[in-house]
């Protein structure tokens, strides 16, 4: 188990590497700079923007940028933002909650919804539900996030005004930030509209972000369920008389959920993903929200430094799943 | 009947759990199309901080509300000498400072906080000169280090600026954003304390209304500030929203989730004017959309095919294709609503045939190929900048003129073409401050001609130029606007430019809010709107 664990802990540095390589040098790829951004029609004389270009380092060439910002990392230092001067480390820790709220609701969402509906799809394999729902989880595991999310706009906030259209909160209440996550500090600030308001707007974003990994669930769930169900001691508790539903959800569905769990953990990569579109659809003021927009306003330090904690993130929870997996399941140690 | 009762009450709860609650202050929730940088114009180039920082702010002068006419603000008065070169402004007494959680004033506004706001831009040894980046673009832009000798002192309520060069334009750039006032005494406390940073995230300023809270990408908060000097503000609250997407925020306003929006979509236009609930103000643009052709590449450098290809392209067809009809055909480089304007210039009529003869005479009978630089971004003095491109590209094929039409990211689009890299191509200019100074010298001025500036058609008149360098020296508004007068019917006979609109711009808002003034500027001021 330790080499297991000590192969895998080894396999993060090149990983880690690579993705600071990589968010390095497809920024830098894209035409244009911070400075060039902000210059606008007024123009700038070349004196001034090769002065701006030397104080922040742009002038150098990129491979002694990039190891600075290597150097940098590695003391735990991920640069200032170059238009709002705050340290990347502060922003992100200050846009993190929204995310983790918004990507928890939707986990919760298609585990709630996904699981039953796959475990059904099973016990009724070959029915027009079971034919239905996999054509749904088709569709739903390969919707564009950005339309789908305009059309639930379009549908539930403008034509029926059900939900609010965006945002986090509406903008009448004022709630203190304490934890960052919205319900929590709404509950704290006793006024009741403010928990119904961030519920409201939780709605939406849900759903959208919660789609893709709903219909993933529940194909695992329903292909996992199948392969259980098939299996001698199930067919063992039926002859011993067992109901239905009782064999279903105690000896079946408790077996299945190995590869269930396994898949809702490599959801955090589709979710963080995900989140990006959701959450400029909605103005959800979380990670991706801030990365969009440090592209297009050439942020390198925030777009370097976000996507390398993004991705550290995903790279640490993938690496806590293969350990469970590994701890659960010893033939894939070796 | 029971499960009905238990569905019926389900969905009650349902309703009451989603309904949103109102708060009893009166507040309104403006919908503004992005964050601000942080809380200072000093710093800031964009029009979305400048007018976060509006609410909060006060100049020395400023502009009327609603015009572009300059009034007294935190001075009262001022007066110029004679030679242009020495402005003293008399401020105004009993001006508080507003307060935070971390700041109480012990003093009102007096001269030391102006010697301190001018003295961080221009003066290194400033203890708050590198804070926040240290970037003073529009003060260099202005030419202010250039401009400004020196700045005193002469009592506490009277404070002296000695100029190196006489400059009318001085006052008007005084009330533009990057001229805000900051407290000196503010800014000491948070040296003390370690924090001068500060100063730029948690404003303490002298304006109608005061900062409350900023959650990123989210909303800014403001409320009323009762100490304020001038007719006190009507609103309770004031809340930014901020959304990028245009259709967002409009669905937002038609659910009253806010009452006022920046930036609506063209195409939403209809759409906002059919709506019962809603009102759209509309207000000719401060700018100008042109063509520029480079006037220091053949076959450009003759007079005569610039004068051709304003022949040649159809300016109502644009119109009406790219700025749905919202703008005016435009003849100058400044628009019709500003002083100095010169309404005697008569446009280029729309003549293919004597488009091709000029083409004739200057050589090229069967025409040229040139590219033509359309503009990736939609701007306020451009909607749409390849449609834009289409059609010249068209009529220009019409007269023989093979145009091939290039874009780049805007950046890139911007630093090229101010490099003098296209042969022609599309850009335009939003005023700052109301004086035609600001649109004839970074746009059409010899300085600015120089490769990196911006004055795109590289076009250098020395006539052109000696006047609007007189005009910006003279102290009468009468005899300067005589001379830009002139200075249009010079450049109306070089043509550099093929000048297309002065765009129109749209403020939806809902039939609630009453008393606001669009600005010519393009900013956004709440200071005297209320709702209904």
């Amino acid at each position: 188990m330790l080499r297991f664990l000590l192969r895998r802990v080894t396999l993060i540095v090149p990983t880690f590497v690579g993705v600071t390589l990589l968010s390095f040098l497809l920024i830098h790829l894209v035409p244009g700079d911070p400075i060039e951004v902000r210059t606008g029609e007024r123009g700038i004389t070349p004196e001034r923007l090769a002065e701006l270009r030397h104080a922040m380092g742009l002038d150098r060439p990129l491979w002694q940028q990039f190891l600075s910002y290597e150097g940098h990392v590695v003391h735990g230092d991920l640069g200032t933002s170059i238009i709002t001067r705050q340290p990347v480390w502060h922003e992100f820790i200050t846009l993190f909650p929204a995310t983790v709220e918004l990507s928890l609701c939707a986990i919760l969402f298609a585990i709630a919804v996904g699981l039953p509906l796959g475990v059904i799809a099973a016990v009724r394999r070959g029915s027009v539900f079971d034919y239905g729902l996999m054509g749904l989880s088709v569709t739903g595991a390969s919707m564009p996030i950005f339309w789908w999310g305009l059309m639930m706009i379009l549908i539930f906030s403008v034509a029926l005004g059900w939900t609010p259209v965006s945002g986090r909160i509406s903008d009448v209440f004022y709630v203190v930030p304490w934890s960052g996550f919205m319900l929590i500090d709404a509950w704290f600030s006793d006024d009741a509209g403010a928990v119904r308001s961030a519920l409201s707007h939780l709605i939406l974003p849900t759903i959208v972000l919660g789609t893709i990994p709903l219909a993933t669930i529940a194909r695992m769930t329903r292909s996992s369920m199948l392969e259980v169900l098939g299996e001698d001691y199930i067919r063992t508790a039926r002859a011993k008389g067992l109901a239905g539903l009782r064999v279903v959800i105690v000896h079946a569905l408790r077996n299945a959920l190995i590869p269930v769990v396994t898949v809702i953990g490599l959801q955090v990569g589709t979710l963080l993903g995900g989140a990006i579109l959701t959450e400029t659809i909605f103005s959800w003021p979380g990670v991706g929200h801030w990365l969009v927009e440090s592209i297009q306003r050439r942020d390198y330090p925030v777009l370097q430094g976000g996507t390398l904690l993004v991705a550290t993130l995903v790279m640490l929870v993938n690496l806590g799943v293969d350990l469970t997996y590994g701890a659960l399941n010893p033939r894939i140690r070796r | 009947m029971k499960s009905r009762t238990l569905a019926a009450a389900c969905l009650a709860a349902g309703a009451a759990l989603f309904a949103t609650g109102t708060a009893g202050a009166k507040t309104l929730v403006y919908c503004s199309e992005g964050s601000p940088e942080n809380f200072n114009s000093m710093i800031n180039t964009t029009g979305t901080t400048f007018d976060a920082n509006k609410p909060v702010y006060n100049q020395l002068v400023q502009f009327k509300l609603g015009t572009t006419e300059v009034e007294p603000a935190l001075a009262q008065s001022w007066e110029a000498t004679e030679d242009g070169k020495v402005f003293v402004f008399h401020l105004r007494k009993n001006v508080h400072w507003q307060s935070s959680k971390t700041f109480k004033p012990t003093r009102d506004f007096n001269a030391d906080d102006v010697l301190f706001s001018f003295g961080r831009q221009g003066d290194e040894s400033n203890p708050y000169h590198k804070v926040s980046g240290g970037d003073y673009e529009y003060w260099g832009d202005m030419d202010m280090p250039k401009l400004i000798d020196k700045i005193e002192k002469v009592d506490d309520y009277t404070v002296k600026f000695t100029l190196k060069e006489p400059n009318a334009p001085f006052v008007a750039d005084m009330a533009m954003d990057f001229s805000i006032i900051q407290s000196k005494e503010y800014a000491d406390a948070l040296l003390k304390a370690g924090k001068p940073e500060l100063i730029d995230q948690e404003p303490i300023g002298t304006g109608p209304f005061e900062f409350v809270t900023y959650q990123k990408d989210t909303t800014i908060r403001y409320r009323r500030f009762d100490g304020f000097w001038g007719p006190k503000a009507k609103l309770d609250a004031l809340v930014f929203s901020i959304n990028k997407d245009p259709a967002v925020r409009l669905a937002k306003l038609r659910a009253n989730e806010c009452q006022v929006m920046s930036y609506p979509n063209p195409a939403d236009l209809a759409g906002i004017k059919a709506d019962a609930k809603l009102q759209l103000l509309s207000q000719p643009g401060l700018n100008i959309g042109y063509l520029a052709m480079n006037t220091t590449k053949k076959p450009f450098d003759d007079v005569r095919v610039r004068r051709a290809i304003n022949m040649a392209i159809d300016k109502k067809a644009i119109i009406q294709a790219v700025y749905q009809g919202a703008g005016q055909p435009a003849k100058n480089l400044i628009p019709p609503t500003m002083w100095g304007y010169n309404d005697a210039v008569e446009d280029f009529p729309f003549d293919p045939a004597e488009a091709k003869n000029l083409l004739a005479a200057a050589g090229y009978p069967n025409g040229f190929e040139t590219d033509l630089w359309a503009m990736p971004v939609q701007r306020p003095y451009n909607p749409d900048g390849r449609r834009m491109g289409e059609l010249m590209q068209a009529d220009l094929a019409k007269i023989g003129v093979k145009a091939k039409i290039v874009t780049y990211e805007w950046g890139e689009y911007r630093k090229r073409m101010a490099a003098g890299e296209d042969m022609m191509g599309q850009l335009g200019w939003t005023g700052d401050n109301g004086d035609p100074d600001n649109f004839f010298v970074p746009l059409a001025g010899c300085a600015a001609a120089r490769p990196g500036g911006g004055n795109v058609a590289k076009w250098c008149n020395h006539e052109f130029d000696d006047l609007i360098r007189k005009a910006a020296t003279l102290p009468s508004q009468a005899e300067r606007a005589k001379l830009y007068e002139q200075a249009q019917v010079i450049m109306h006979r070089d043509a550099p430019f093929f000048f297309v609109a002065h765009s129109i711009v749209f403020m939806p808002m809902t039939k609630a809010v009453v008393g606001y003034k669009m600005s010519p500027l393009g900013d956004h001021r709440f200071d005297q709107v209320d709702l209904q």
